[in-house]
Protein backbone atom coordinates (compact mmCIF):
# COMPACT_ATOMS: atom_id res chain seq x y z
CA UNK A 1 0.00 0.00 0.00
CA UNK A 2 1.03 3.35 -0.44
CA UNK A 3 1.67 6.65 1.22
CA UNK A 4 -1.70 7.37 0.23
CA UNK A 5 -3.80 4.38 1.07
CA UNK A 6 -2.21 4.44 4.20
CA UNK A 7 -2.14 8.16 5.30
CA UNK A 8 -3.64 8.72 8.38
CA UNK A 9 -3.66 12.62 7.52
CA UNK A 10 -6.72 14.06 7.00
CA UNK A 11 -5.58 16.18 5.01
CA UNK A 12 -6.00 14.58 1.32
CA UNK A 13 -2.22 13.72 0.12
CA UNK A 14 -3.30 14.46 -3.94
CA UNK A 15 0.83 14.04 -4.66
CA UNK A 16 0.77 10.75 -3.09
CA UNK A 17 -1.80 9.97 -5.10
CA UNK A 18 -0.38 11.06 -8.39
CA UNK A 19 2.57 9.04 -7.87
CA UNK A 20 0.81 5.92 -7.62
CA UNK A 21 -0.36 6.48 -11.05
CA UNK A 22 2.63 5.75 -12.93
CA UNK A 23 1.16 7.40 -16.54
CA UNK A 24 0.98 10.88 -14.37
CA UNK A 25 4.69 11.69 -15.21
CA UNK A 26 4.63 11.55 -19.06
CA UNK A 27 4.33 14.33 -21.45
CA UNK A 28 2.04 15.04 -24.24
CA UNK A 29 3.56 16.90 -27.37
CA UNK A 30 6.09 17.88 -24.60
CA UNK A 31 3.23 19.13 -22.16
CA UNK A 32 3.21 17.08 -18.52
CA UNK A 33 0.27 15.12 -19.30
CA UNK A 34 -3.08 16.98 -18.16
CA UNK A 35 -5.61 14.10 -17.64
CA UNK A 36 -9.19 15.48 -17.25
CA UNK A 37 -10.94 12.87 -19.06
CA UNK A 38 -11.25 9.96 -15.95
CA UNK A 39 -15.00 10.19 -16.70
CA UNK A 40 -14.42 8.53 -20.04
CA UNK A 41 -11.72 5.86 -18.55
CA UNK A 42 -10.00 6.46 -15.39
CA UNK A 43 -5.88 6.11 -15.32
CA UNK A 44 -4.67 2.82 -13.37
CA UNK A 45 -2.62 3.26 -10.07
CA UNK A 46 -0.03 0.89 -10.23
CA UNK A 47 -1.59 -1.52 -7.45
CA UNK A 48 -4.07 -2.51 -10.49
CA UNK A 49 -1.35 -2.76 -12.83
CA UNK A 50 0.99 -4.62 -10.74
CA UNK A 51 -1.60 -7.15 -9.75
CA UNK A 52 -3.17 -8.07 -12.98
CA UNK A 53 0.90 -8.36 -14.32
CA UNK A 54 1.42 -10.40 -11.25
CA UNK A 55 -1.23 -12.85 -11.94
CA UNK A 56 -0.57 -13.60 -15.71
CA UNK A 57 2.86 -13.94 -14.88
CA UNK A 58 3.00 -16.29 -12.09
CA UNK A 59 -0.67 -17.33 -11.17
CA UNK A 60 -3.02 -17.68 -14.50
CA UNK A 61 -5.52 -20.32 -15.22
CA UNK A 62 -9.17 -20.56 -15.48
CA UNK A 63 -11.93 -20.19 -12.55
CA UNK A 64 -14.53 -22.58 -11.34
CA UNK A 65 -12.97 -25.52 -13.28
CA UNK A 66 -9.78 -27.16 -12.67
CA UNK A 67 -8.90 -28.96 -9.77
CA UNK A 68 -5.36 -28.18 -9.55
CA UNK A 69 -3.46 -24.89 -7.47
CA UNK A 70 -3.82 -22.63 -9.98
CA UNK A 71 -7.25 -22.86 -10.77
CA UNK A 72 -8.13 -22.88 -7.51
CA UNK A 73 -5.82 -19.97 -6.41
CA UNK A 74 -7.40 -17.85 -9.12
CA UNK A 75 -10.47 -18.82 -8.33
CA UNK A 76 -10.00 -17.83 -5.05
CA UNK A 77 -8.96 -14.26 -5.66
CA UNK A 78 -12.11 -13.91 -8.44
CA UNK A 79 -14.20 -15.10 -6.21
CA UNK A 80 -12.53 -12.41 -3.35
CA UNK A 81 -12.79 -9.64 -5.90
CA UNK A 82 -16.38 -10.51 -6.04
CA UNK A 83 -16.91 -10.23 -2.26
CA UNK A 84 -14.85 -6.77 -2.39
CA UNK A 85 -17.06 -5.56 -4.74
CA UNK A 86 -19.97 -6.45 -2.06
CA UNK A 87 -18.33 -4.98 0.72
CA UNK A 88 -17.72 -1.54 -1.43
CA UNK A 89 -21.46 -1.42 -2.19
CA UNK A 90 -22.47 -2.31 1.34
CA UNK A 91 -24.39 -5.30 -1.04
CA UNK A 92 -25.96 -8.13 2.03
CA UNK A 93 -24.44 -10.87 0.17
CA UNK A 94 -22.09 -11.98 -2.74
CA UNK A 95 -25.23 -13.75 -4.24
CA UNK A 96 -26.43 -9.87 -5.13
CA UNK A 97 -23.00 -9.33 -7.24
CA UNK A 98 -23.04 -10.11 -10.72
CA UNK A 99 -19.92 -9.81 -13.03
CA UNK A 100 -20.70 -8.48 -16.36
CA UNK A 101 -18.13 -6.61 -18.91
CA UNK A 102 -19.28 -3.02 -18.21
CA UNK A 103 -22.44 -1.14 -17.42
CA UNK A 104 -23.84 -1.25 -21.08
CA UNK A 105 -23.75 -5.18 -20.38
CA UNK A 106 -25.21 -4.90 -16.88
CA UNK A 107 -28.05 -2.52 -18.37
CA UNK A 108 -28.50 -5.07 -20.85
CA UNK A 109 -29.08 -8.00 -18.75
CA UNK A 110 -31.37 -6.15 -17.21
CA UNK A 111 -33.15 -5.20 -20.51
CA UNK A 112 -33.47 -8.42 -21.86
CA UNK A 113 -33.51 -10.73 -18.79
CA UNK A 114 -35.62 -8.54 -16.91
CA UNK A 115 -37.71 -6.93 -19.40
CA UNK A 116 -38.75 -9.97 -21.09
CA UNK A 117 -38.91 -12.51 -17.85
CA UNK A 118 -41.05 -9.44 -16.04
CA UNK A 119 -42.47 -7.30 -18.25
CA UNK A 120 -45.70 -7.31 -20.42
CA UNK A 121 -46.36 -5.70 -23.41
CA UNK A 122 -47.85 -1.99 -22.22
CA UNK A 123 -45.96 -2.00 -19.03
CA UNK A 124 -43.72 1.33 -18.50
CA UNK A 125 -40.15 2.19 -17.83
CA UNK A 126 -39.04 5.82 -16.77
CA UNK A 127 -35.87 7.13 -17.71
CA UNK A 128 -34.45 10.35 -17.45
CA UNK A 129 -33.45 13.15 -20.26
CA UNK A 130 -29.90 13.16 -18.90
CA UNK A 131 -29.15 9.39 -19.62
CA UNK A 132 -26.44 8.09 -21.94
CA UNK A 133 -27.27 5.89 -24.59
CA UNK A 134 -26.49 3.14 -22.92
CA UNK A 135 -29.57 3.56 -20.77
CA UNK A 136 -31.25 5.05 -23.41
CA UNK A 137 -31.10 2.34 -26.57
CA UNK A 138 -31.77 -0.70 -24.49
CA UNK A 139 -35.06 0.11 -23.65
CA UNK A 140 -35.82 1.36 -27.10
CA UNK A 141 -34.66 -2.37 -28.23
CA UNK A 142 -37.00 -3.40 -25.69
CA UNK A 143 -40.01 -1.14 -26.36
CA UNK A 144 -39.65 -2.37 -30.30
CA UNK A 145 -39.58 -6.17 -29.26
CA UNK A 146 -42.41 -6.21 -27.15
CA UNK A 147 -44.37 -3.08 -26.85
CA UNK A 148 -43.19 -1.53 -23.33
CA UNK A 149 -43.71 2.15 -22.87
CA UNK A 150 -40.37 4.38 -22.98
CA UNK A 151 -41.35 7.23 -20.44
CA UNK A 152 -39.17 10.44 -20.14
CA UNK A 153 -38.58 12.20 -17.15
CA UNK A 154 -37.53 15.89 -17.64
CA UNK A 155 -35.21 17.80 -16.35
CA UNK A 156 -34.59 21.35 -15.42
CA UNK A 157 -32.28 24.51 -17.05
CA UNK A 158 -30.12 23.18 -13.92
CA UNK A 159 -29.68 19.80 -15.06
CA UNK A 160 -32.05 18.57 -11.93
CA UNK A 161 -34.29 15.91 -12.01
CA UNK A 162 -37.48 16.95 -11.79
CA UNK A 163 -38.97 15.19 -9.23
CA UNK A 164 -42.88 16.62 -9.30
CA UNK A 165 -42.92 15.47 -13.22
CA UNK A 166 -41.47 12.26 -12.29
CA UNK A 167 -43.51 11.91 -10.14
CA UNK A 168 -46.27 12.31 -12.27
CA UNK A 169 -44.92 9.64 -14.93
CA UNK A 170 -45.43 6.41 -12.50
CA UNK A 171 -48.91 5.00 -13.07
CA UNK A 172 -49.62 0.98 -12.00
CA UNK A 173 -47.85 -0.03 -15.00
CA UNK A 174 -44.53 1.33 -14.51
CA UNK A 175 -42.13 -2.09 -13.55
CA UNK A 176 -39.14 -0.29 -13.63
CA UNK A 177 -37.21 3.24 -13.26
CA UNK A 178 -33.97 3.35 -15.23
CA UNK A 179 -32.10 6.47 -14.09
CA UNK A 180 -28.28 7.90 -13.91
CA UNK A 181 -26.92 8.19 -10.66
CA UNK A 182 -24.99 10.47 -11.71
CA UNK A 183 -25.18 12.66 -15.15
CA UNK A 184 -22.05 11.81 -17.49
CA UNK A 185 -22.31 15.42 -18.87
CA UNK A 186 -23.77 17.72 -16.26
CA UNK A 187 -22.63 15.97 -12.83
CA UNK A 188 -25.78 16.07 -11.29
CA UNK A 189 -26.53 14.16 -8.49
CA UNK A 190 -29.82 12.80 -8.72
CA UNK A 191 -32.33 12.40 -5.69
CA UNK A 192 -31.70 8.37 -5.43
CA UNK A 193 -33.26 8.03 -2.02
CA UNK A 194 -36.44 9.87 -3.46
CA UNK A 195 -36.74 8.36 -6.87
CA UNK A 196 -36.73 4.56 -4.59
CA UNK A 197 -39.01 5.44 -2.78
CA UNK A 198 -41.52 7.20 -5.17
CA UNK A 199 -40.96 4.21 -7.68
CA UNK A 200 -41.67 1.39 -4.60
CA UNK A 201 -44.86 3.75 -3.94
CA UNK A 202 -45.62 2.65 -7.76
CA UNK A 203 -44.82 -0.97 -7.39
CA UNK A 204 -42.09 0.02 -9.73
CA UNK A 205 -38.21 -1.42 -8.88
CA UNK A 206 -35.60 0.76 -9.66
CA UNK A 207 -32.33 0.56 -11.98
CA UNK A 208 -29.11 3.65 -11.19
CA UNK A 209 -26.49 3.95 -13.61
CA UNK A 210 -23.60 4.34 -11.54
CA UNK A 211 -21.02 4.38 -13.56
CA UNK A 212 -20.50 8.01 -13.27
CA UNK A 213 -21.09 7.80 -9.47
CA UNK A 214 -19.42 5.15 -7.74
CA UNK A 215 -15.53 6.91 -8.28
CA UNK A 216 -17.23 10.03 -6.76
CA UNK A 217 -18.85 9.04 -3.30
CA UNK A 218 -19.16 5.84 -0.86
CA UNK A 219 -22.49 3.71 -2.28
CA UNK A 220 -24.75 1.62 0.10
CA UNK A 221 -26.93 0.17 -1.81
CA UNK A 222 -29.14 -0.98 1.01
CA UNK A 223 -29.25 2.38 2.40
CA UNK A 224 -30.61 3.14 -0.92
CA UNK A 225 -32.72 0.52 -1.32
CA UNK A 226 -32.47 0.08 -5.10
CA UNK A 227 -33.18 -3.13 -7.20
CA UNK A 228 -30.62 -2.66 -9.62
CA UNK A 229 -27.29 -0.80 -9.41
CA UNK A 230 -24.99 -1.45 -12.14
CA UNK A 231 -21.35 0.30 -12.32
CA UNK A 232 -17.54 -0.75 -14.71
CA UNK A 233 -14.61 -1.07 -13.53
CA UNK A 234 -12.83 0.92 -16.11
CA UNK A 235 -13.71 4.35 -14.51
CA UNK A 236 -13.06 3.59 -10.76
CA UNK A 237 -9.46 3.08 -11.73
CA UNK A 238 -9.76 -0.75 -12.20
CA UNK A 239 -9.51 -2.27 -15.69
CA UNK A 240 -11.80 -2.28 -18.82
CA UNK A 241 -13.54 -5.15 -19.89
CA UNK A 242 -15.35 -5.73 -16.33
CA UNK A 243 -18.52 -4.00 -14.89
CA UNK A 244 -21.05 -5.26 -12.15
CA UNK A 245 -25.10 -5.19 -12.03
CA UNK A 246 -25.95 -5.71 -7.95
CA UNK A 247 -29.25 -6.77 -8.13
CA UNK A 248 -31.63 -7.56 -4.87
CA UNK A 249 -31.44 -11.63 -4.76
CA UNK A 250 -35.30 -12.35 -5.12
CA UNK A 251 -35.20 -9.76 -8.02
CA UNK A 252 -32.49 -11.63 -9.76
CA UNK A 253 -34.04 -14.79 -8.70
CA UNK A 254 -37.17 -14.13 -10.55
CA UNK A 255 -34.77 -13.33 -13.59
CA UNK A 256 -34.64 -15.84 -16.48
CA UNK A 257 -31.10 -16.31 -17.62
CA UNK A 258 -30.04 -13.64 -20.53
CA UNK A 259 -26.56 -15.68 -21.88
CA UNK A 260 -26.87 -19.32 -22.23
CA UNK A 261 -23.47 -21.27 -21.96
CA UNK A 262 -20.57 -22.71 -19.57
CA UNK A 263 -20.82 -22.07 -15.88
CA UNK A 264 -24.18 -21.02 -15.41
CA UNK A 265 -26.31 -24.24 -15.38
CA UNK A 266 -26.75 -26.84 -13.03
CA UNK A 267 -28.01 -29.82 -15.29
CA UNK A 268 -27.55 -29.77 -19.09
CA UNK A 269 -29.51 -32.18 -21.49
CA UNK A 270 -31.22 -31.87 -24.76
CA UNK A 271 -34.66 -32.10 -23.26
CA UNK A 272 -33.86 -28.95 -20.79
CA UNK A 273 -31.20 -27.61 -18.91
CA UNK A 274 -31.15 -26.32 -14.69
CA UNK A 275 -29.92 -23.08 -13.94
CA UNK A 276 -26.78 -22.83 -11.74
CA UNK A 277 -27.70 -20.61 -8.17
CA UNK A 278 -26.86 -16.96 -8.39
CA UNK A 279 -24.91 -15.16 -9.03
CA UNK A 280 -23.48 -18.08 -11.46
CA UNK A 281 -26.47 -17.89 -13.20
CA UNK A 282 -25.97 -14.53 -15.40
CA UNK A 283 -22.53 -15.11 -15.70
CA UNK A 284 -22.44 -17.83 -18.89
CA UNK A 285 -18.51 -18.57 -20.33
CA UNK A 286 -15.28 -17.71 -19.04
CA UNK A 287 -15.52 -14.57 -17.30
CA UNK A 288 -12.85 -11.14 -17.32
CA UNK A 289 -10.71 -13.17 -14.98
CA UNK A 290 -7.95 -10.95 -13.96
CA UNK A 291 -10.06 -7.82 -14.87
CA UNK A 292 -11.79 -8.90 -12.24
CA UNK A 293 -8.97 -9.23 -9.61
CA UNK A 294 -7.95 -6.07 -11.38
CA UNK A 295 -11.20 -4.31 -10.06
CA UNK A 296 -10.87 -5.97 -6.77
CA UNK A 297 -7.22 -4.46 -6.46
CA UNK A 298 -9.13 -0.72 -7.54
CA UNK A 299 -11.44 -0.83 -5.01
CA UNK A 300 -8.51 -1.13 -2.16
CA UNK A 301 -7.13 1.46 -3.47
CA UNK A 302 -9.42 3.81 -3.49
CA UNK A 303 -10.96 2.52 -0.26
CA UNK A 304 -7.71 2.24 1.19
CA UNK A 305 -6.98 5.97 0.14
CA UNK A 306 -10.89 6.80 1.33
CA UNK A 307 -14.01 7.71 -0.75
CA UNK A 308 -14.83 10.54 1.48
CA UNK A 309 -11.39 12.20 1.32
CA UNK A 310 -11.69 11.68 -2.32
CA UNK A 311 -15.06 13.49 -2.36
CA UNK A 312 -13.79 16.56 -0.72
CA UNK A 313 -10.97 16.70 -2.71
CA UNK A 314 -13.38 16.40 -5.76
CA UNK A 315 -15.70 19.13 -4.54
CA UNK A 316 -12.76 21.61 -3.97
CA UNK A 317 -11.67 20.57 -7.19
CA UNK A 318 -14.86 21.35 -9.00
CA UNK A 319 -15.61 24.34 -7.21
CA UNK A 320 -12.41 25.65 -8.22
CA UNK A 321 -12.56 24.53 -11.69
CA UNK A 322 -16.25 25.95 -12.03
CA UNK A 323 -14.82 29.26 -10.73
CA UNK A 324 -11.86 29.69 -12.89
CA UNK A 325 -13.78 28.47 -15.86
CA UNK A 326 -16.70 30.76 -15.36
CA UNK A 327 -14.53 33.88 -15.52
CA UNK A 328 -13.18 33.24 -19.30
CA UNK A 329 -15.11 35.43 -21.66
CA UNK A 330 -17.81 33.49 -23.37
CA UNK A 331 -17.46 30.25 -21.58
CA UNK A 332 -20.88 28.58 -20.61
CA UNK A 333 -21.32 25.84 -18.26
CA UNK A 334 -23.87 23.15 -18.70
CA UNK A 335 -24.79 21.62 -15.84
CA UNK A 336 -25.53 23.60 -12.32
CA UNK A 337 -27.28 21.78 -10.45
CA UNK A 338 -26.79 22.31 -6.01
CA UNK A 339 -25.47 18.52 -5.99
CA UNK A 340 -22.28 17.79 -8.29
CA UNK A 341 -20.04 15.82 -9.37
CA UNK A 342 -16.78 17.09 -10.56
CA UNK A 343 -17.88 17.01 -14.13
CA UNK A 344 -17.91 20.47 -16.43
CA UNK A 345 -19.46 20.65 -19.75
CA UNK A 346 -19.05 23.45 -21.58
CA UNK A 347 -19.14 25.42 -24.82
CA UNK A 348 -17.03 28.37 -25.94
CA UNK A 349 -18.40 31.25 -28.17
CA UNK A 350 -18.07 29.88 -31.41
CA UNK A 351 -15.31 27.43 -31.16
CA UNK A 352 -16.50 24.07 -31.47
CA UNK A 353 -15.83 21.35 -28.90
CA UNK A 354 -13.60 19.50 -31.55
CA UNK A 355 -11.67 22.97 -31.74
CA UNK A 356 -11.55 23.48 -28.19
CA UNK A 357 -10.37 19.77 -27.83
CA UNK A 358 -7.86 19.92 -30.20
CA UNK A 359 -5.90 23.14 -28.86
CA UNK A 360 -5.60 22.12 -25.48
CA UNK A 361 -4.42 18.78 -26.47
CA UNK A 362 -1.47 20.98 -27.86
CA UNK A 363 -0.93 21.93 -24.09
CA UNK A 364 -1.27 18.07 -22.67
CA UNK A 365 -4.83 18.67 -21.88
CA UNK A 366 -7.01 16.14 -22.20
CA UNK A 367 -10.80 16.40 -22.48
CA UNK A 368 -13.71 15.17 -24.11
CA UNK A 369 -15.80 16.55 -27.13
CA UNK A 370 -18.95 15.42 -28.73
CA UNK A 371 -22.22 14.59 -27.76
CA UNK A 372 -20.82 12.23 -25.04
CA UNK A 373 -23.42 9.81 -25.88
CA UNK A 374 -26.17 11.75 -24.99
CA UNK A 375 -27.26 13.02 -27.81
CA UNK A 376 -31.43 13.71 -26.55
CA UNK A 377 -29.62 15.63 -23.42
CA UNK A 378 -28.03 17.80 -26.16
CA UNK A 379 -30.86 18.44 -27.73
CA UNK A 380 -32.34 19.35 -24.37
CA UNK A 381 -29.90 22.44 -24.28
CA UNK A 382 -29.94 23.01 -28.26
CA UNK A 383 -26.28 22.26 -28.85
CA UNK A 384 -24.62 19.41 -31.07
CA UNK A 385 -21.87 18.81 -28.40
CA UNK A 386 -20.05 20.42 -25.27
CA UNK A 387 -16.22 19.95 -23.85
CA UNK A 388 -16.18 18.29 -21.09
CA UNK A 389 -13.82 18.17 -18.21
CA UNK A 390 -13.92 15.53 -15.41
CA UNK A 391 -11.95 15.20 -12.45
CA UNK A 392 -10.36 11.97 -10.63
CA UNK A 393 -8.98 11.75 -7.21
CA UNK A 394 -5.28 12.22 -8.62
CA UNK A 395 -6.36 15.73 -10.29
CA UNK A 396 -5.30 19.70 -8.74
CA UNK A 397 -5.73 22.66 -8.70
CA UNK A 398 -2.55 23.28 -10.94
CA UNK A 399 -4.53 21.26 -13.58
CA UNK A 400 -7.06 23.34 -13.28
CA UNK A 401 -4.94 26.15 -14.02
CA UNK A 402 -3.31 24.38 -17.23
CA UNK A 403 -6.81 23.95 -18.15
CA UNK A 404 -8.12 27.83 -18.12
CA UNK A 405 -4.69 28.67 -19.91
CA UNK A 406 -4.99 26.27 -22.74
CA UNK A 407 -8.91 27.82 -23.15
CA UNK A 408 -7.35 31.08 -23.20
CA UNK A 409 -5.55 29.91 -25.40
CA UNK A 410 -8.33 28.71 -27.87
CA UNK A 411 -10.07 32.05 -27.62
CA UNK A 412 -6.65 33.57 -28.88
CA UNK A 413 -6.99 31.52 -31.94
CA UNK A 414 -10.13 31.28 -32.53
CA UNK A 415 -10.73 35.65 -31.28
CA UNK B 1 -8.35 26.96 -55.54
CA UNK B 2 -5.23 26.13 -57.71
CA UNK B 3 -2.31 25.25 -55.64
CA UNK B 4 0.00 22.37 -56.39
CA UNK B 5 0.55 19.84 -53.28
CA UNK B 6 4.59 21.45 -53.70
CA UNK B 7 3.24 25.12 -53.32
CA UNK B 8 0.62 23.99 -50.21
CA UNK B 9 3.59 22.14 -48.07
CA UNK B 10 5.65 24.87 -48.99
CA UNK B 11 3.00 27.35 -47.43
CA UNK B 12 3.42 25.62 -44.29
CA UNK B 13 6.92 25.65 -44.14
CA UNK B 14 6.71 29.20 -42.94
CA UNK B 15 5.30 28.26 -39.52
CA UNK B 16 7.54 26.93 -36.95
CA UNK B 17 5.36 26.18 -33.57
CA UNK B 18 1.37 24.60 -34.29
CA UNK B 19 -0.45 27.22 -32.99
CA UNK B 20 0.63 29.43 -36.11
CA UNK B 21 -0.29 26.23 -37.81
CA UNK B 22 -3.81 25.97 -36.51
CA UNK B 23 -3.96 29.83 -36.54
CA UNK B 24 -3.56 29.40 -40.39
CA UNK B 25 -5.40 26.18 -40.50
CA UNK B 26 -8.08 28.01 -39.24
CA UNK B 27 -7.74 31.01 -41.79
CA UNK B 28 -7.96 28.54 -44.61
CA UNK B 29 -11.38 27.65 -43.53
CA UNK B 30 -12.19 30.55 -43.07
CA UNK B 31 -12.24 31.31 -46.54
CA UNK B 32 -13.73 27.99 -47.90
CA UNK B 33 -16.23 28.85 -50.66
CA UNK B 34 -19.53 29.04 -48.17
CA UNK B 35 -21.97 25.97 -48.55
CA UNK B 36 -25.63 26.78 -49.46
CA UNK B 37 -27.74 25.98 -46.59
CA UNK B 38 -29.93 23.38 -48.62
CA UNK B 39 -26.77 21.32 -48.88
CA UNK B 40 -25.93 20.59 -45.43
CA UNK B 41 -28.29 18.22 -44.97
CA UNK B 42 -28.52 14.45 -43.56
CA UNK B 43 -27.68 13.04 -46.86
CA UNK B 44 -24.88 14.92 -48.12
CA UNK B 45 -23.40 14.41 -44.44
CA UNK B 46 -20.17 12.17 -43.48
CA UNK B 47 -20.36 10.37 -40.99
CA UNK B 48 -18.33 11.81 -38.26
CA UNK B 49 -18.13 11.76 -34.62
CA UNK B 50 -16.90 14.88 -32.70
CA UNK B 51 -17.74 17.34 -35.70
CA UNK B 52 -20.10 17.36 -38.69
CA UNK B 53 -18.79 17.76 -42.32
CA UNK B 54 -21.09 17.42 -45.36
CA UNK B 55 -19.47 17.02 -48.63
CA UNK B 56 -21.51 17.44 -52.22
CA UNK B 57 -19.82 16.56 -55.43
CA UNK B 58 -20.16 17.30 -59.01
CA UNK B 59 -18.23 16.04 -62.31
CA UNK B 60 -17.41 18.76 -64.47
CA UNK B 61 -18.08 17.08 -68.06
CA UNK B 62 -17.31 20.73 -69.85
CA UNK B 63 -13.77 20.62 -68.90
CA UNK B 64 -11.73 18.56 -70.89
CA UNK B 65 -10.62 16.19 -69.50
CA UNK B 66 -13.85 15.62 -67.10
CA UNK B 67 -12.87 16.90 -63.74
CA UNK B 68 -14.16 16.59 -60.01
CA UNK B 69 -15.36 19.58 -58.46
CA UNK B 70 -16.24 19.54 -54.67
CA UNK B 71 -18.36 21.52 -51.66
CA UNK B 72 -17.77 20.94 -48.32
CA UNK B 73 -17.98 22.07 -44.48
CA UNK B 74 -17.78 21.31 -40.95
CA UNK B 75 -19.63 22.65 -37.93
CA UNK B 76 -15.57 23.03 -36.53
CA UNK B 77 -13.15 25.67 -37.19
CA UNK B 78 -10.17 23.33 -37.40
CA UNK B 79 -12.24 20.73 -39.34
CA UNK B 80 -13.10 23.25 -41.95
CA UNK B 81 -9.37 24.34 -42.67
CA UNK B 82 -8.26 20.91 -42.77
CA UNK B 83 -11.64 20.13 -45.18
CA UNK B 84 -10.30 23.38 -47.28
CA UNK B 85 -6.64 21.60 -47.37
CA UNK B 86 -7.84 18.53 -48.96
CA UNK B 87 -10.00 20.61 -51.68
CA UNK B 88 -6.82 22.43 -52.50
CA UNK B 89 -5.88 19.04 -53.36
CA UNK B 90 -8.52 17.40 -54.89
CA UNK B 91 -11.28 19.90 -56.25
CA UNK B 92 -11.05 20.61 -59.63
CA UNK B 93 -8.99 17.43 -60.28
CA UNK B 94 -9.37 14.70 -62.43
CA UNK B 95 -10.62 11.26 -60.98
CA UNK B 96 -7.11 9.55 -61.97
CA UNK B 97 -5.61 12.27 -60.05
CA UNK B 98 -7.51 12.05 -57.03
CA UNK B 99 -6.97 8.17 -56.75
CA UNK B 100 -3.45 8.42 -56.96
CA UNK B 101 -3.04 11.51 -54.52
CA UNK B 102 -2.44 9.92 -50.69
CA UNK B 103 -4.19 12.85 -48.43
CA UNK B 104 -2.19 11.42 -45.84
CA UNK B 105 1.27 11.82 -47.47
CA UNK B 106 0.88 15.64 -47.99
CA UNK B 107 -0.84 16.10 -44.06
CA UNK B 108 2.30 14.02 -43.50
CA UNK B 109 4.78 16.74 -44.84
CA UNK B 110 2.58 19.55 -43.21
CA UNK B 111 2.68 18.27 -40.38
CA UNK B 112 -1.07 17.16 -39.80
CA UNK B 113 -1.32 13.62 -40.28
CA UNK B 114 -2.22 13.00 -36.62
CA UNK B 115 -6.16 14.24 -38.28
CA UNK B 116 -6.53 11.56 -40.83
CA UNK B 117 -5.11 8.86 -38.83
CA UNK B 118 -7.42 6.18 -39.31
CA UNK B 119 -8.36 6.30 -35.45
CA UNK B 120 -9.67 9.50 -35.20
CA UNK B 121 -13.37 9.66 -36.07
CA UNK B 122 -13.64 12.84 -37.27
CA UNK B 123 -15.42 12.39 -40.24
CA UNK B 124 -12.24 13.88 -42.21
CA UNK B 125 -10.98 10.25 -42.80
CA UNK B 126 -14.55 9.48 -44.07
CA UNK B 127 -14.37 12.62 -46.11
CA UNK B 128 -11.14 11.22 -48.00
CA UNK B 129 -12.79 7.78 -48.32
CA UNK B 130 -15.85 9.18 -50.08
CA UNK B 131 -13.96 11.68 -52.18
CA UNK B 132 -12.14 8.36 -53.45
CA UNK B 133 -14.86 6.75 -54.07
CA UNK B 134 -16.64 9.14 -56.18
CA UNK B 135 -13.53 9.37 -57.81
CA UNK B 136 -13.05 5.51 -58.30
CA UNK B 137 -16.84 5.50 -59.90
CA UNK B 138 -16.31 8.42 -61.99
CA UNK B 139 -12.94 7.07 -63.69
Amino acid sequence: MSAAAGAVNPVYDVEAVRADFPILSTEVHGKPLCFLDSGASAQKPKQVIDLMRWHYENEYANVHRGAYAYSENITGAYEAAREKVRAFLNAPSERNIVFCSNTTAAINLVAYSFGRGCMKEGDEVIISDMEHHSNIVPWQLLRDMMGIVLKVAPITDDGELRMDAFRDLLTDRTKLVAITHVSNVLGSVTPAKQIVDAAHQAGAKVLFDGSQAVMHMPIDVQDLDCDFYAFTGHKLYGPSGIGVLYGKEDVLDAMPPFFGGGDMISTVAYEGSTWAELPAKFEAGTPPIVQAIGLGAAIDYVTGVGLDGIAMHEADLLQYATQRLSAIDGLRIYGTAGHKAAVISFTMGDAHPHDIATIVDREGVCVRAGHHCAEPLMHRFGVTGTTRASFGMYNTRAEVDTLANALEKVKRIFG
Amino acid sequence: MTMTVDELVESFEFFDDWEDRYAYVIDLGKKLPPMPESEMVEENKVRGCMSQVWLVCEKDVAAAPPVLRFRANSDAFIVKGLIAILLELYDGQTPAFILETDALDVMGRIGLDQHLSPNRRNGLVAMVERIKKIAAEAN
